[in-house]
């Protein structure tokens, strides 16, 4: 496995099995009922590593895991090579930021990031130092006394992160860091988080559903699906080259696998399409929804390659685009202007046309 | 009983009693589809009197007059301090071993916890007197616990202040217990996990996280097991008698002047009835509506 450093990282003692090996290494088996996790995931201190799936993947209990919160019920997690897989929440060198933050509402801004080193056997005095310094450090001096309540979202979400750190953690965990925002705070805080995760020296692990917060923070995506990592890679190699539907459609991408035979794939489904890669086996191909084009009758003066007949399932709007679901032929998305669906007079139940450029497609092999 | 509970009964006495002299009686007479059927309304209203004429008998009987004679007198102050004194105690001692219990129940599994929880509300519905019997069984000179507490240290606990709030205790702390319970189960344990992520160990993340979140729950207990040791009778009467200054509390001084001063027991009644109002609007209005 390549480990996808920050730049200017050293990689080599981790690649080479030092004697002490750093970084987090873990297999995690947790069985919940009918449900079982069992992912293995290996990160170098400096990287961050985003866990993306969709609702009930198992994101969270894994992360639960991680912290001792949930027990292993096979599978080992050593962390710079210590084994923490026997030992208590309290006892490991783990931070979280949980989804919600969980201040303590009885306790000041200060005094939440004052708990860990207090914890730690650190005098009042001491623990309140290290805290205030923490606040500083996320520009929230002036707000060391605030309770919990008084705080904004993104105000609370900098506390949580300076509590998760103010123990010195060697593993940061972050539950979906930024799902508790508003979409106008939750830029300014996904930047500023982005920040304060680059400039973390240890294993950062962030737990989340929403690709864009996974892209823009992690180094490294592993996806998980149904308890099992289905991908892994650099933001940009699983946007090119998405392997599930779930990530196709999250990176916005039709996705199909098929039988490839030169410019040729025979999907599963049934109908071929053209790509501009000459390959022969097994491939997946992915277009965007926006290459595509519908016509309300069978076009004749088409330069598209790849033409489905297709009918009209369901329309929704993604800003000043709609977006057509379309089944037939071939399911598919497209996305349109809404002047185009007006003009086309698209209603769910209508007969389309949809072409698509061979050069708007991209096959590669499974 | 849940503060929960207590604080909705409250508040829908006072929201009852409010409607019934309100617009809700004259829909009554307008017979309309909303009214009140009369086989509901009847009983309801006898009810209503039923538990409120004997406190108004009570007040309208009340020598007002003589009243701080009667309540600087040394029998009753007497008992009226007496009375504090034992039921803060008792509450005392609630709060010192009740609250770790419903931690134990609320946080904890072990093998027969419905088991104990049930026997931890026994008292709660045991006669109070079979209470003081059970306590001199245990306690008394030659109870079970109680001779080794004489041989060994000397200590008898019957008819003593220190038996009265034994006695007082024995019956209000599984109001606290049962109280602390149900809000420590409807507080957020995740606050506990974020605790011991931090690296707090299961008792510090207790003393510092949710025993002061749970705080407002614990007053409310405290306050309920607070006036059920001050009303408290027949286990203090069977397990620490009966004597002036000693174990003679407010309700059994009522009792007793009932039969020699009639006067006395009113004023003592009185002095009880006016403290019941006051927990009850003290729980409504600090701890029920803020929660």
């Amino acid at each position: 496995m390549t480990h996808t450093g920050k730049p200017g990282h050293d990689l080599t003692g981790d690649e080479t099995g030092a004697p002490e090996p750093e970084g987090l290494d873990a297999r995690l088996v947790v069985d919940h009922g009918t449900f079982r996790l069992d992912i293995a995931l290996t990160a170098a201190p400096g990287e961050v590593v985003a866990l993306l799936g969709p609702n009930g993947a198992g994101k969270s209990t894994a992360l639960r895991a991680l912290a001792g919160l949930a027990p292993l019920t096979a599978g080992h997690l050593s962390l710079d090579g210590t084994e923490l897989d026997r030992l208590p929440p309290e006892s490991r060198p783990v931070g979280v930021v949980f989804q919600d933050y969980l201040l303590f509402p009885h306790l000041t801004a200060l005094d939440n990031v004052a708990f860990g080193p207090r914890c730690q056997g650190a005098t009042k005095a001491q623990a309140r130092a290290t805290a205030a310094a923490w606040l500083d450090r996320m520009g929230l001096a002036d707000h060391a006394g605030a309770k919990p309540r008084r705080l904004s979202g993104g105000q609370a979400q900098r506390v949580a992160l300076a509590r998760a750190l103010a123990t010195g953690p060697r593993l940061l965990l972050l539950d979906e860091p930024l799902a508790a925002l508003d979409a106008r705070t939750r830029l300014d805080v996904r930047a500023q988080l982005r920040r304060h995760l680059a400039a973390f020296e240890a294993v950062a692990v962030l737990v989340t559903h929403d690709p864009l917060d996974a892209m823009v923070l992690a180094d490294r995506l592993v996806v998980v699906e149904h308890g099992r990592v289905v991908q892994e890679g650099t933001p940009q190699d699983i946007a090119r080259h998405p392997r599930t539907d779930y990530i196709a459609r999250l990176v916005g991408l039709n996705l199909y696998t098929g039988r490839a035979e030169g410019h040729t794939v025979r999907l599963d489904g049934g109908p071929t399409v053209t790509t501009t890669e000459d390959l022969t086996g097994q491939v997946f191909v992915a277009f965007p929804p926006g290459a595509v084009t519908l016509h309300s009758s069978r076009p004749t003066g088409s330069s598209a390659r790849n033409l489905w007949r297709c009918e009209v399932a369901g329309m929704e709007t993604h800003g000043d685009q709609i977006r057509v679901d379309l089944t037939g032929e071939l399911p598919l998305a497209a996305d349109l202007t809404t002047v185009a669906a007006a003009e086309l007079e698209l209603h769910p139940g209508a007969e389309v046309w949809a072409t698509l450029k061979a050069t708007q497609t991209h096959a590669y092999p499974v | 009983m849940t503060p929960a509970d207590t604080s909705g009964a409250a508040a829908r006495t006072h929201k009852g009693t409010r409607k019934g002299t309100g617009p809700r009686r004259r829909r009554v007479g307008a017979g309309g589809g909303q009214g009140v059927p009369l086989p509901l309304l009847l009983p309801a209203l006898l009810a209503l009197a039923f538990l409120l004429v004997p406190l108004l008998a009570l007040l309208v009987r009340t020598p007002w007059q003589s009243m701080p004679e009667q309540l600087t007198s040394p029998v009753v102050w007497q008992a009226l301090r007496l009375s504090l004194v034992c039921a803060t105690a008792a509450t005392a001692v609630s709060l010192v071993l009740g609250v770790p219990l419903a931690w134990l129940l609320a946080r904890t599994e072990f093998p027969g916890r419905g088991l104990v929880r049930a026997l931890v509300t026994l008292p709660l519905v045991l006669p109070p007197v079979v209470g003081g019997v059970a306590l001199l069984m245990a306690l008394g000179r030659n109870g079970i616990v109680g001779q080794w507490l004489d041989q060994w240290f000397g200590i008898s606990l019957p008819f003593t202040t220190a038996g009265v709030v034994v006695a007082e205790a024995f019956v209000a702390m599984p109001f606290l217990v049962i109280s602390v319970e149900g809000t420590l189960r409807a507080a957020d344990r995740r606050y506990e996990e974020a605790a011991a992520t931090l690296g707090a160990s299961r008792f510090t993340a207790f003393r510092r996280v949710t025993l002061p979140l749970i705080a407002p729950g614990i007053a409310a207990g405290s306050v309920l097991a607070w006036a059920r040791a001050l009303g408290e009778f027949g286990a203090t009467i069977t397990f620490a008698g009966n004597f002036p200054d000693r174990t003679q509390t407010m309700p059994l001084a009522v009792y007793l002047a009932l039969q020699s001063d009639p006067e006395a027991a009113i004023a003592l009644s009185v002095v009880l009835l006016a403290v019941s109002i006051a927990v009850l609007a003290g729980l409504r209005d600090r701890w029920m509506t803020a929660s």
